[in-house]
């Protein structure tokens, strides 16, 4: 086991350094960022000074040298905007997003499974037609306008919810405080995770029900229910480990336009900001945290298969 | 099991009487909602297509009041510098399935074209491709798109080929493990053996065996292109005004006058996202059916 994880992590870190390289190819494309200091009382010569402080005068295969061999003391750089060290920045905007994240990974899983099992259970019957009819609702309703109805419904009409940020102005946070600023935030992002989950698990659900042990557990006479609890449902472990490892990049993109319209203090309202500052080390910064996240995520997945899954062989 | 046996004998004889495109259309019929979705989006794209003639006033043109609220004259009224919002709906909709059909188009000529190279040449050809197509695979889709949207200059054409570039893996996956399975089959190991050009069994003899998948894909990208496109809109990211999108008509509701009292301005655009992404959805999984050699169940 330990060995298969440590191989899986060297296959891995080919593929993050030619993310970072497509990543960083990108931003040289993009233009300087001292385009965004430019203005009537910045001076030619100041420019100059700021341009040699922040390195930009080498040529940006060097300047990608200097990032890596930073990144490999721990240190991802400075903002070009605010000066403090991107690690920092991201330490304290990454508890807001993994708690809204974390919260709305459960909660469409908690739709989706019983949801999906349901409807392949009951294959073609009214229940099953409603599951699925609701499900593409929910992957088809754009996440930013679900967030504005919500925000009109429970905000402006019944004046139930806040709308924005992460705890009432004034407040030190308490935890009612900041679950009532979550509701809406995660409602729409298990939504539309739920939406697409609950068919993909549906499907692979249909699958295993047409396999030949199963129809061997028919036969054996055990009833409905041990054959579906107890033979289909362990079964239905894999697929169910697949959902989440394919729902970790869809989080992480998600959390961006949501955190946007809710003002949530996360890592999606920070890269916005970086993203039209031209702050690059911050991009670069979340780029190689997000990558590195799926990565990881995918790693898991591979695990947990293995777990769930005794007819897996690790090599 | 003798009852399901005769069923299933009928059925193949039915089919053998009919064209591979009867058995599609009949088993399309099958989805009430798709058909019934089909019809909608050809309205729809009706309209978007008829938009000049059909709409009553110019989209960019100052008409009538600031902000007027529904009336017989503006039946959808009037956006905040007086412009008609039925006809920049129209508008908008003919840029937002402009995006996405050629967005869909970019994506999967590229998708399919690596996924032949890759599946039909194999080794470092394959490996090559393959850990590109992971690498952007394992970027945040979302996180992506919004960096290149804020380093070209958004617009409509750098908004389609930015989806266009990014949606292939998926289609590059799937036609990669088709043609890994053709490859085998006798078929093309006959044309193969027959001295075929490369050219003619890549293209004439194993594409056509993995259209019905690929078909199927490329509707689900149709719809994640128009949801990105209108969030990208929605950003301000995206298409920009004055050019109506059903995202950048949207954008306005992120001030709280527009959200709270003039919900005309926000809503139809969102519904109609909704209505077409909703309707390609359905027709998709209707088309997965449908084009499914194996599917011949109820």
């Amino acid at each position: 086991m330990g060995k298969y994880i440590l191989k899986r992590i060297l296959i891995a870190i080919p593929v993050l350094i030619g993310i970072t390289i497509i990543d960083y190819g990108i931003m040289c494309m993009a233009g300087s960022p001292l385009a965004m200091l430019q203005g009537p009382r910045v001076s030619a010569s100041a420019l100059e000074a700021k341009k040699i402080a922040l390195g930009l005068d080498k040529p940006f295969y060097v300047q990608y040298f200097i990032w890596l061999g930073q990144l490999l003391h721990g240190n991802m750089g400075y903002s070009v905007k605010s000066y403090q060290s991107v690690s920092s920045m991201i330490g304290s905007h990454l508890g807001p997003t993994l708690l809204l994240m974390g919260v709305s990974l459960i909660i469409s899983l908690l739709i989706a499974i019983p949801a999906g099992i349901y409807s392949a259970i009951h294959q073609y019957s009214k229940g099953d037609y409603t599951v699925v009819t609701l499900s593409f609702l929910g992957s088809s309703v754009p996440s930013f306008f679900l967030s504005l109805l919500l925000i009109y419904i429970f905000t402006v009409k019944l004046r139930l919810l806040p709308s924005s940020g992460m705890s009432t102005l004034g407040t030190n946070g308490a935890v009612s405080d900041v679950a009532r600023h979550m509701v809406m935030p995660v409602i729409v992002l298990a939504a539309s995770m739920a939406g697409s989950n609950i068919r993909y698990i549906r499907s692979a659900v249909l699958e295993i029900l047409q396999q030949d042990y199963l129809r061997t557990a028919w036969a054996k006479g055990i009833g409905r229910f041990k054959v579906i609890y107890k033979h289909a449902l362990r079964n239905a472990l894999v697929p169910i480990v697949t959902v989440i490892g394919m729902e970790i990049p869809v989080l992480f993109g998600g959390a961006i336009i949501i955190e946007q319209v809710f003002s949530w203090p996360g890592l999606g309202l920070m890269t916005m900001s970086a993203i039209s500052n031209r702050d690059y080390p911050v991009i670069m910064g979340v780029c190689l945290l997000s990558a590195v996240v799926v990565l990881a995520g995918n790693l898991i997945t591979d695990i947990l298969y293995a777990l769930v899954d005794p007819t897996i062989q690790l090599q | 099991m003798g009852f399901i046996m005769k069923s299933q004998i009928i059925d193949i004889d039915k089919i053998s009487t009919e064209s591979y495109l009867q058995t599609v259309y009949r088993r399309f019929k099958r989805h009430h909602l798709a058909a019934f979705s089909l019809i909608i989006l050809a309205v729809l794209c009706g309209a978007a297509v008829c938009a000049p003639i059909i709409a009553p006033y110019d989209p960019d043109a100052i008409v009538g009041a600031f902000s007027g609220a529904p009336c017989r004259q503006f039946v959808l009224g009037t956006d905040q510098i007086g412009r008609d919002v039925l006809s920049r709906l129209l508008y908008a909709m003919r840029i937002s399935l402009l995006v996405g059909v050629m967005a869909t188009l970019i994506s999967t000529v590229i998708g399919v074209v690596l996924g032949l190279l890759a599946g039909y040449f194999g080794g470092v050809a394959d490996m090559i491709i393959m850990r590109f197509t992971d690498m952007v695979m394992s970027f945040p889709y979302i996180l992506l798109v919004l960096v290149a949207a804020a380093i070209f200059k958004p617009g409509l054409w750098n908004i389609i080929l930015i989806l266009g570039f990014v949606d292939w893996p998926g289609i590059a996956r799937l036609v990669r493990g088709n043609v890994l399975s053709l490859r085998e089959t006798n078929f093309i190991k006959g044309n193969i053996v027959a001295g075929m050009p490369l050219r003619h069994i890549l293209f004439s003899e194993i594409l056509p065996n993995t259209v019905a998948p690929i078909l199927v894909y490329a509707t689900s990208v149709l719809a994640i292109s128009m949801l990105d496109e209108a969030a990208l809109s929605f950003l301000g990211m995206g298409v920009q005004p004055p050019t109506a999108s059903l995202g950048n008509m949207l954008n306005g509701a992120q001030s709280l006058t527009v959200l709270t009292s003039q919900p005309w301005l926000w809503i139809p655009p969102g519904l109609m996202i909704v209505i077409l992404v909703v309707a390609i959805n359905f027709v998709g999984d209707a088309l997965r059916d449908a084009l499914d050699p194996n599917s011949e169940k109820r």
